[in-house]
């Protein structure tokens, strides 16, 4: 019986149709626009101006505070402008506009592609590459990854994750990466192994995936034998289920500990990283390659070509997609991200960040919302909730807002993960109402618990 | 048989003698110490509880009248100054008249000034609407047109117009409470001075982007020229970030910004006679002005250039 997480959960049909496609490296376009917020905490401050001249991987946004991290230019060429420019959301956030030229890589970066296994013995060491390297979780959230190898001195880790499981449909850049890059994501596995101390390493992948398993212990198994660093790596399948990628869902599938209401992973001895994260972590340390690019997969089931592709950071979707042949007649929602998690896309003008997963078209019939009828207390919702939750609840009490019975309710555990959404039969947008609620409660918890001026 | 009606009877009565006399011991002895003048204050008030005097609902806030040594902080905007005159005569106190308020609607994104580019099909709520994107016009600053602020509105003074997709104050309702303010997730309604018989001059738009890009955006949008500070004799009106704002203290109503708009974001309403700029105005396919439902108040002066020119002809 393999294993995965106690409760809740769905079974959306996988719909990897884009899983035999090889990574390909899309050129390089002739205009990027990099974002300055494309991690989580506060936006990078720009350190170019118009009119300068940019290498590819030199640094063009410095962190602003503890959570933020640097970011780079991804391409060589001309600062344009450094000003407002609309994210996929149409937000107007700052944006550094580089008019490329042929690349030419900034000092110190080993551009080749030989595989570098020794792992360096200080600790500081990978963890400032992985800090100067602008490294930030590509799991969705974009957490940056030297804060979270770095937990707080009581707290100490005793095992790490790799989350491989990919769970959302149709995403498969993950996939693709642990067939094409398995070795690199090891070693990375085995750098953050020894920034944490830690002695146990699991690598969660889906049953789905049965070739990327394969790939995956295999590159354990030859890299174990060569050096003592990469002992303690295990490779282990997963059920397939729906939303075995959340943090706390993958913790409770590999090791059966529960993260409190409010908790951290760390509370429980446990770190999970991406495996995109890992591949990047090796970059940064063995390369010292920042991250610039990250794979993208273009799908959908009215788009021709289905795709995964390596994108620099700040390629215009638009670029992406006129490459692969225009926006298919039929689509009618674009999303950036899974169908389950994505966001839609508003703005196809829009650059990638490091974060951004994928480009997902949808047709009117598959994406447009039924009219939402009365609840009929079925429970399924509450069945699904990963989190234990009763949505049916939050919901009303979202609607009168009642941000008490909300907070005793748990809605700060929400993982917005739409489980709730996908089952309700009733069409109820119950994500929409209580992620507004969620937000909410947690800035009340939060101005509770800040200190006091 | 007799008996036994005639004892309970009086049993009764005896229990109920000792217990009112218990009941009457008690209330003297707990007697909680209130100003009488709270409940006199309360009498004037409008009682809608609606909290937009900031406090939780009419008799906290005739408390605090009642606690307070003078009345310049405390002003109930729905009963306005009547209110406030009757609240300072029970509690002897000078009250400073304040000018009437109005919520206005800063937004002129009407379906045909700004088009949609995209559709969005979710909870509809301005504020779940915001927080997930810009809106469904090319605009980020603009209505959202859910009507979050008709939800707010305890006085139905506020509707959503079918026809331009944005809300619509009702002046005779409104009540100045700020509920819709407060509701409004772009900050699009704001309190403003309702004017000498109404009357009253404000740009329409929040909208910050660059000139050029607000255009694309709305034909309507404020694009940031100055034209309005530059002609402004009172120094009323001030560009920032893009977009002019006119402070209505200072303004004078003259109406020398509304002429030389050139995308009809300022609007004056209420004014009876056509302004000078009629021409102008009759030239600007954008100059549009939002339809004020129920407003007993004089004719559009553009509807009115229309009607001139009609008897004319005839």
């Amino acid at each position: 019986m393999k294993k995965t997480f106690s409760i809740g959960g769905v079974h959306p049909d996988d719909k990897k149709i884009s899983a035999g496609c090889a990574i390909e490296v899309l050129p390089t376009p002739k205009t990027v626009y990099i974002s300055m917020a494309q991690h989580l905490g506060g936006p990078a401050k720009a350190v170019v101006a118009a009119g300068d001249k940019v290498k590819t991987g030199q640094v063009i946004g410095e962190p602003t505070g503890f959570i933020s991290a640097f970011v780079h230019s991804s391409v060589t060429g001309t600062v344009k402008s450094v000003g407002l420019y609309k994210d996929l959301a149409g937000i107007p956030v700052v944006h550094v506009e580089i008019e490329t030229e042929p690349d030419e890589w900034a000092d110190g970066i080993d551009t080749t592609d030989t595989l570098v296994t020794e792992i360096p013995q200080d600790k500081n060491f990978i963890v400032d590459r992985i800090k100067s390297n602008g490294v930030v979780g590509l799991g969705g959230a974009t957490f940056p990854t030297n804060v979270k190898l770095c937990p707080p001195p009581d707290k100490k880790a005793d095992i790490l994750i790799l989350n491989g499981a990919e769970c959302e449909p149709y995403l498969t850049s993950d996939y693709r990466i642990m067939i094409e890059k398995s070795r690199q994501i090891v070693v990375g596995a085995a750098l953050m192994k020894r920034v944490l101390g830690v002695n146990h390493v699991v690598i969660g992948i889906e049953e789905n995936k049965p070739e990327a398993i394969s790939k995956m212990k295999e590159a354990v198994a030859s890299l174990a034998s060569s050096s003592s660093d990469y002992s303690g790596i295990e490779v282990v399948a997963l059920k397939k289920k729906y939303p075995q990628g959340g943090e706390k869902q993958l913790i409770d599938a590999i090791t059966r500990r529960q993260v409190k209401s409010m908790g951290l992973p760390i509370d429980v001895g446990a770190v999970v990283q991406n495996v995109a994260t890992s591949l990047a972590v090796y970059d940064a340390v063995q390369k010292n390659k920042p991250l610039i690019d990250n794979t993208v997969t273009v799908t959908g089931e009215c788009f021709p070509k289905q795709s995964n592709l390596l994108v620099r950071v700040g390629t215009p979707l638009s670029y992406i997609i006129d490459y692969l042949g225009g926006v298919p007649e039929n689509a009618a929602k674009a999303v950036s991200g899974g169908p389950m998690m994505g966001k839609a896309i508003a703005n196809l003008d829009a650059a990638t960040l490091k974060g951004t997963s994928s480009v997902l078209f949808l047709t009117e019939e598959q994406t447009r919302r039924k009219p939402e009828t009365n609840c009929i207390r079925c429970g399924k919702c509450a069945e699904a909730c990963p989190m234990g939750l009763e949505p049916f609840l939050l919901n009303k009490l979202a609607r009168n807002g009642m941000m008490d019975e909300l907070e005793q309710n748990a809605v700060q555990d929400c993982i917005e993960c739409g489980c709730c959404l996908y089952s309700c039969p009733a069409n109820i947008p119950l994500l929409d109402t209580i992620r507004i609620a969620k937000g909410e409660v947690i800035r009340i918890i939060r101005s509770r618990t800040a200190p006091k001026k | 048989m007799t008996t036994t009606i005639i004892w309970t009877i009086v049993a009764i009565t005896v229990l109920g003698v000792l217990l009112a006399v218990v009941l009457y011991l008690v209330a003297t002895k707990f007697k909680v110490e209130e100003d009488p003048r709270i409940d006199e204050v309360e009498k004037v008030m409008p009682g809608a509880n609606c909290g937009g005097c900031g406090f939780a609902g009419c008799r906290a806030f005739a408390q605090s009248c009642v606690e307070s040594a003078n009345l310049d902080n405390n002003f109930c905007p729905v009963g306005g100054n009547e209110v406030m005159k009757k609240v300072a005569a029970v509690l002897g106190l000078e009250v400073k008249e304040k000018a009437p308020m109005v919520a206005v609607v800063r937004c002129n994104g009407t379906c045909a000034n700004r088009p949609a580019v995209n559709d969005y099909d979710g909870l509809k709520s301005c504020k779940v609407k915001a927080a997930l994107y810009s809106g469904d016009t090319g605009c980020f600053y603009g209505c959202l047109g859910c009507g979050d602020c008709v939800a707010a509105c305890q006085f139905g003074a506020i509707s959503m117009d079918p026809e331009t997709g944005l809300p619509v104050v009702d002046e005779e309702k409104c009540t100045a409470c700020g509920a819709c303010v407060k509701a409004c997730p772009k900050k699009i309604i704001e309190l403003r001075n309702k004017g000498p018989k109404g009357r009253r001059v404000f740009v329409s738009c929040v909208n910050m982007e660059k000139g050029a890009v607000a255009r694309k955006a709305c034909s309507a949008a404020c694009i940031g020229c100055g034209k309005c500070a530059k002609e402004c004799p009172f120094g009323a009106i001030t560009v920032e970030h893009n977009v002019a704002y006119i402070d209505f203290n200072k303004c004078k109503l003259c109406r020398k910004c509304v002429a030389v708009c050139p995308t009809g974001a300022i609007h004056d309403i209420n004014f009876p006679t056509p302004a000078p700029k009629q021409e102008k105005t009759a030239s600007k396919p954008a100059a549009g002005k939002p339809a004020e439902a129920g407003k007993p108040l004089p004719v559009k002066p553009a509807e009115e250039a229309s009607q001139t020119t009609d008897k004319k002809e005839e």
